[in-house]
């Protein structure tokens, strides 16, 4: 099999031309985006509503001469997914809530082995099956916590066909700069709605690879690292024989229970995010400067809130969006500014209250932060927001 | 003899990871790493592009103590991580460490598609019968009736043949040995690794402190005797009639045969793909 090649062909190439407008699905904005950010690796299992990216990198994949495979099971996709991102590739797995919670565990072994990966989650209702064909925005959470052990997690949402490809982009570049897996959580709506998006040129986007150790084979100290925190990641196979464990290890790689040895490896871990927060924290306003009420959504949800502010505004209720395209780590600061002076605060989602929590606790006294829950399989409209607009203010 | 013994240990094994290592006194383990060694200096491989990588157990640790890319996974998804592994880089000879609950309880689903997939790995399956590393809990090896920490009355169910399940699903090359018959796994190793497609070697190997004292086997030098009453060789094997054959088993060559792997039909989609591209 040759090596991966950046040339695109075919569909893709015409994506690639200056301004090309092309009407995508999410799904297919988030595969287009893997690929424009590199993305030589996949492997993946079929689970609705997430499907489309399996199929659709099933079909690009083997142009490029890059593997895809179906694997037996999510656990084995995202197993593979470390693997082959140990030796080099920048690897995706796309899935669905089942599916994310099998992922978990080998999730945190690429946490801790600091393995560079993107795992897409596209939600729909759960837990358990749960509404395999319907929305919901019910493993904000899971994403931040699943797997077991205290960990740092970086996870994006999208609200558009855009963002798909633009935050996939953002999600690739930042699991390679940091070293760590990135979620992708996107919801059912989002990652079926079609939309006209107008693709960056190739050469228009910033393309971030890993740092590789520079220093011979004999010199490279795998996880030891310069100011950054992140170590350099050497690819299998060129020389630099070093071991990796999901074990707590010191800076050759090697397992340790040494007091002094674990409390800087954990201390590095979660250093290595917490030190560059600004960096990541993405969020977009709409109408947020002189508004009495903001709405503070994410993912589908966000698109109704930026219509309930239209909506809102015609009807004279002066209504502002903070819209959160990073959901961990939580953007305090954005969301601090956001609520300060504010006569209330309005936090639509589709579960019972993963974000609004949050918001709360970040509020710290600032406004009247209120919980708006959705869990029946649909949308929250603009009119439920201005409905419950009209009881707040 | 003893001087090409202590090179190949030297350069195969590293040098900046402190023996002595995790295992047991008598272990089979440490039989196994140095049979490992020694095919792969036999097969003449560059240690640069070997990998070698395992699951959660006893066996887990060891490739830390072999110098060659080292991957230590979770458990029972070593072959996983190594099928990403070999389809990211296929030029590397990709060797997997587990032990029967490892590759045959919770990674068994793995192993059976990693066998139908005929992807080209190596599997180093090491039977002993038991969790040995969490206590001597049973394992689906476990013979029926045999004592565990988990089945003190005796076991109720009947185990897996590593073996024949692997062959079955479809693995190039599957081989059966003991660390008693160390020449033999020598051999069975190098031709496992050598071999093109999804190569199995079960190991047979002692686990005194768990299964071998619950179930009143003696030491490990009694164990090993009992290895070698037990196992008969393929060609002798074939010839017992069946009631000889209870409470023995079969040592050797199980099934070597060419079948296309993973990567040779995968290249065809490619190159289908390829073409169906650039007509356009």
């Amino acid at each position: 099999m040759a090596a991966g090649t950046s040339k695109p062909a075919g569909r893709a190439a015409k994506a690639n031309r200056k301004g090309q407008a092309r009407l995508l699905q999410g799904n297919e904005a988030a595969s287009l985006g893997a690929l424009a950010a590199g993305c030589n690796f996949f492997a993946g299992y079929p689970i609705t509503p997430a499907s489309e990216i399996t199929e659709y990198m099933s079909r690009e994949m083997p142009v490029r001469g890059n593997p895809f495979i179906q694997m037996e099971d999510e656990i084995a996709s995202i197993g593979a997914c470390v693997g082959a991102s140990l030796a080099g590739r920048k690897a995706m797995t796309a899935t669905s809530g089942p599916g994310f919670s099998l992922m978990q565990e080998n999730l945190g072994y690429a946490m801790i082995a600091e393995a560079p990966l993107v795992v897409v989650n596209v939600m729909r209702g759960g837990p358990s099956t749960g509404l395999p064909t319907n929305v919901a925005q019910g493993d904000v959470q899971q994403a931040r916590w699943g797997t077991h052990g205290d960990h740092p997690a970086i996870v994006f949402c999208p609200s558009s066909v855009s963002e798909c490809f633009e935050l996939m982009v953002r999600a690739f570049n930042t699991a390679e700069r940091f070293r760590t897996p990135v979620i992708f959580l996107a919801d059912e709506t989002v990652a079926h709605l079609r939309e006209k998006v107008i693709l960056p040129a190739e050469g228009d986007l910033e393309v971030i690879d890993r740092r590789r150790p520079t220093v011979p084979p004999d010199w490279y100290v795998p996880y030891k690292t310069d100011g950054s925190l992140i170590p350099r990641l050497a690819d299998l196979g060129e020389g630099y024989r070093y071991h990796v464990t999901g074990l707590v290890h010191d800076e050759r790689g090697f397992p340790t229970r040494r007091a002094d040895e674990v409390e800087p490896f954990y201390a590095r871990l979660f250093g290595k995010i917490s030190r560059h927060f600004d960096d990541l924290m993405l969020t977009k306003e709409y109408s947020l400067d002189d508004a009495e009420i903001v709405l503070i959504s994410y993912g589908c949800t966000a698109r109704s809130c930026r219509a309930a502010v239209r909506l809102g505004r015609e009807r004279g209720i002066r209504l502002g969006l903070l819209q959160l395209l990073t959901l961990w780590p939580f953007p305090r600061q954005a969301v601090e500014a956001a609520l300060t002076g504010r006569k209330a605060a309005l936090v639509p989602e589709l579960n019972m209250g993963q974000i609004s929590r949050e918001v709360k606790r970040v509020n710290d006294g600032r406004t009247q932060v209120i919980r708006h829950s959705k869990m029946d399989g649909t949308m929250i409209t603009p009119e439920e927001i201005l409905g419950r607009m009209r009881e707040v203010a | 003899m003893t001087a090409v013994h202590r090179s190949v240990v030297y350069d195969w094994l590293r040098h900046d990871k402190k023996f002595p290592h995790v295992w047991c006194p008598g272990c089979g383990l440490g039989i196994l790493l140095g049979s490992l060694v020694r095919s792969l200096a036999q097969g003449g491989y560059d240690k640069n592009q070997v990998v070698l990588v395992s699951g959660i157990g006893c066996s887990g640790r060891l490739p830390v103590y072999v110098d060659v890319g080292s991957v230590h996974t979770t458990h029972g998804r070593a072959l996983t991580f190594a099928t990403g592994i070999k389809l990211a880089k296929p030029e590397l000879k990709v060797i997997v460490v587990m032990g029967d609950g490892d590759a045959t309880a919770i990674g068994g689903n793995h192993l059976i598609h990693a066998a139908r997939r005929n992807l080209d790995l190596t599997a180093i399956i090491v039977n002993n019968l038991n969790y040995g590393m969490t206590g001597g809990q049973y394992s689906p090896t476990t013979p029926l009736g045999a004592k565990a920490t988990t089945a003190p009355y005796g076991h109720s169910e009947p185990s897996f043949d590593i073996s024949a399940l692997t062959v079955t699903a479809g693995a190039s090359f599957v081989a059966r040995s003991t660390v008693y018959h160390v020449t033999q796994l020598d051999q069975m190793l190098g031709q496992a690794i050598a071999k093109k497609g999804f190569g199995v070697v079960e190991v047979l190997s002692p686990c005194h402190t768990n299964y071998g004292r619950q179930n009143r086997l003696g030491s490990q030098v009694e164990m090993m005797k009992g290895f070698k009453k037990q196992a008969v060789r393929m060609d002798r094997w074939e010839k017992l009639n069946p009631a000889d054959r209870e409470g023995r088993f079969a040592i050797g060559v199980l099934a070597d045969h060419e079948r296309p792997t993973f990567l040779e039909t995968y290249q065809g989609a490619v190159d289908r793909a390829q073409a169906i591209r650039k007509e356009g």
